[in-house]
């Protein structure tokens, strides 16, 4: 049986790494964040397989199973967060929801009228 | 006697169980805590000074450097035996009248556990057989006087007046550091008792060495009891509570330099030019607070100023060689002393803590017990029968300065003035509180814009737990000249008999004519007598002219120049305040402060920069997250 490259897989994983990080980057809106979240979690997953298929061990599709139910766990939060913030602000812009720096605008704090700050 | 340690231990050890655990105690606790140590405290003093024996108790050594070893010692004679009986009697008295004055005050269990170190201090001071444990007790007093005299330190002009307390003690203290250890390196010891013994065996009468260290000894005293020219702490210090400047006055703080240059008399005898110079301080001291004490509008100013005072008798009686004349009025002086401090304080409670005299008035109808108390303080202070406490000590004084000879008889001829001025200060003030006319609640007096009584009479106002240590005292001030009542009025001198054990006896220059003590005695009584109308007198004019006095108009010039206690805070401030402050302000940015300031600045650059990276914007934190993590890698990979 022909067994795709151990390199191939990597520079896949790594590809879909860089292409994650970036659309956490670059994105504003906080649901596409949070996929490419998603997306930098399965590099690193896909990471694992291919290191555990190279050397022949569980320990990668181990950690691979811990990761799925973490993500799933990540999601189950973040979405609840994100659900509850669309509630209060009508807005998902990250960039809008800045509380440092001296900014008094705290989210929520003017109600749910209170759209973009 | 070995438990005789218990007498200072009791109350330092209270004021250590209140100080940690006070805050989480019960107010009633605190209160038994308070006052049950001092308590404890004074019936193994009164067991002590009924043993009747001198004991030295050395506890352990304190140090050794080559041939010098201090050790903690404690030393019970008379004369500290009389002292440890009024330290803790009349502290023991006060802390119970506190134990109601105080109550509902924010920080009642830390005022039991200032009162109760003041205490613990004093007893150390007192007992101490060794003059560097005795300056421990000092600096102890010194400390403590500090931390009351600011109790309520929210108000910025009570730190002020505390600091002030402070500093201005401090300069008598650095003289008398300076004293032990000029006696240290010179005789090698600090025992009391050897550097008695070694100066008088190596030291001549007159000579520098002696003259030095008493003169030092003697600006320590000064500092602490208030003399002339150290005196400016001691009116301010009124700022304290009431039974702050009780025990001030009478039990623990400014009695302390009496007792020191008692204590070290061997010194003193040995530089008669240091005599004088006490002796002179002291009469000085008398007309100065006398005078002072005329002009005073604040109720407690009088009494500090009246302090100051009789404080100059003593220091008259240390100055002529009377000792036990000055401890006998020491004495006298704590219980007429605490008794008009203790009943100001009712007054001052019953009319809202007002301590301007002339927004009173009309008291004797309100508060007609308080007026009984305090009217035996005052004719104990002037001398009058039928008390008999300020009479005794006084006269035994008078006539010890008039015995002395020479300028002596100069000495007992201003100091019957200083009885006319007592007196007439006194009643002024005891007119003008209790006299005439009720003020009602006329606003715009007081600065609190509160006056009048608070309801209820006086029984209330005191208490049985406040009323009773003014009855003891009151008794006291009664009774207590037959401790030494003059021979010529069938008395016999019990104290001076007791303190000849410890201290040296009076030694008569001149011969009296029999029946001199009686016309000196009648002399000053007359003087005291003439005091009262003059009082009444000038109470009349001053209310009179308080009353008609407008707002912001000026009193006259020599009313202000007594006001304001012959103008030496002004002259500190010229001569030592104000220089300093030039210098400091000159100094401000010298190269010294160049270094914090650079700190500072680069402190405050580098929060601008990285502050920067706070801006709150998610994707910035993330991209901080993945560049650091590259940069890790890269360090890992490449070194």
């Amino acid at each position: 049986m022909a067994s795709v490259p151990f390199e191939y897989g990597l520079v896949v994983a790594a590809v879909l790494f860089v292409l994650g990080l970036a659309g956490v980057l670059a994105r504003r809106n906080l649901l596409f964040i949070l996929l490419s979240v998603e997306i930098m979690l399965n590099a690193a997953g896909l990471a694992f397989i291919v290191a555990g298929a190279r050397w022949g061990q569980a320990d990668g599709q181990v950690m691979f199973i811990f990761l799925l139910s973490m993500a799933a766990a990540e999601v189950a939060v973040g979405l609840a967060l994100i659900l509850l913030l669309y509630s209060r602000r009508k807005d998902l812009d990250s960039d809008a929801l800045t509380m440092g720096a001296g900014s008094t605008d705290i989210p929520g704090a003017n109600g749910a009228e209170g759209g973009q700050p | 006697m070995s438990w005789m340690w218990l007498i200072p231990a009791l109350p330092l050890l209270g004021s250590l169980l209140l100080g940690v655990l006070g805050r989480r105690m019960p107010a009633p606790w605190v209160a038994a805590v308070g006052t049950g140590s001092v308590g404890l405290s004074m019936l193994l003093a009164i067991a002590a000074v009924w043993g009747g024996s001198t004991v030295t108790l050395t506890l352990w050594e304190w140090v050794r450097v080559g041939g010098f070893s201090p050790s903690i010692s404690l030393t019970l004679d008379a004369l500290s035996g009389v002292m440890i009986l009024v330290v803790t009697g009349i502290g023991f008295l006060i802390h119970l009248y506190s134990v109601r004055f105080m109550a509902g005050e924010e920080g009642y269990s830390r005022f039991f556990a200032y009162m109760n170190l003041f205490v613990g201090s004093m007893l150390l001071l007192v007992l101490a057989g060794n003059l560097l444990l005795l300056y421990l007790g000092w600096e102890g007093v010194g400390l403590c006087s500090y931390l009351l005299i600011g109790f309520w330190y929210s108000d910025p002009e009570n730190g002020r007046s505390a600091r002030k307390a402070f500093i201005v003690t401090r300069v008598g203290d650095v003289a008398l550091a300076i004293g032990l250890f000029l006696i240290a390196t010179n005789l090698g010891t600090l025992d009391i008792a050897d550097v008695a013994r070694r100066a008088t065996a190596s030291w001549g009468p007159g000579s520098t060495l002696a003259v030095a260290a008493a003169a030092l000894i003697l600006g320590g005293a000064v500092g602490k009891s208030a003399q002339l020219p150290l005196q400016t702490w001691l009116p301010d210090a009124m700022a304290g509570p009431s039974p702050v400047s009780a025990l001030i006055h009478a039990a623990t703080m400014v009695t302390a330099g009496v007792y020191l240059i008692a204590r070290t008399n061997a010194l003193f005898v040995l530089a008669p030019a240091v005599m004088s110079a006490t002796a002179i301080i002291g009469i000085a001291g008398v007309l100065f607070a006398g005078f002072s004490a005329l002009a005073q509008t604040n109720i407690k100013r009088v009494l500090a100023y009246s302090t100051m005072s009789q404080l100059g008798y003593m220091f008259l009686a240390l100055g002529v060689g009377a000792w036990s004349g000055a401890i006998f009025h020491l004495v006298t002086h704590a219980f007429f002393k605490s008794l008009l401090f203790l009943a100001a304080g009712v007054v001052i409670l019953a009319m809202n803590h007002e301590h301007d005299m002339f927004s009173m008035g009309g008291l004797a109808r309100k508060t007609p017990y308080t007026f009984a108390v305090f009217l035996i303080g005052a004719l104990a202070l002037t001398a009058l029968p039928p008390t008999t406490s300020g009479f005794a000590s006084k006269e035994l004084i008078l006539s010890r300065v008039w015995e002395s000879g020479g300028v002596g008889r100069l000495f007992w001829l201003l100091g019957v003035l200083g009885v006319f001025v007592t007196s007439a200060y006194t009643f002024r003030l005891v007119f003008t509180v209790f006299g005439g006319q009720p003020h009602g609640g006329s606003a715009g007096h007081g600065a609190n814009g509160k006056s009048g009584l608070a309801d209820g009479p006086d029984g209330r106002q005191a208490g049985l737990i406040m009323g009773a240590p003014l009855a003891v005292l009151a008794v006291l001030c009664i009774t207590g000249g037959f401790l030494d009542f003059p021979r010529n009025l069938g008395g016999r001198p019990f104290l001076t008999r007791f303190l000849e054990t410890t201290l040296p006896a009076w030694k008569q220059v001149g011969e009296m004519p029999s029946g001199a003590d009686s016309v000196l005695q009648v002399i000053s009584e007359v003087a005291s007598l003439l005091g009262v109308p003059v009082g009444w007198l000038i109470s009349r004019r001053a209310v009179r002219a308080a009353a008609e006095r407008r707002p912001g108009e000026l009193k006259p010039a020599f009313v202000r120049f007594f006001l304001g206690g012959m103008g030496f805070d002004w002259l500190y401030d010229r001569a030592f305040v104000r220089p300093f402050l030039w210098l400091w302000k000159l100094d401000e940015h010298d190269v010294a402060d160049r270094i914090p300031d650079g700190v500072g600045g680069l402190s405050m650059l580098l929060s601008r920069v990285v502050r920067l990276t706070q801006n709150g914007r998610v994707r910035w934190y993330a991209a901080g997250v993945a560049v650091g993590a590259v940069l890790v890698i890269a360090a890992a990979v490449l070194l």
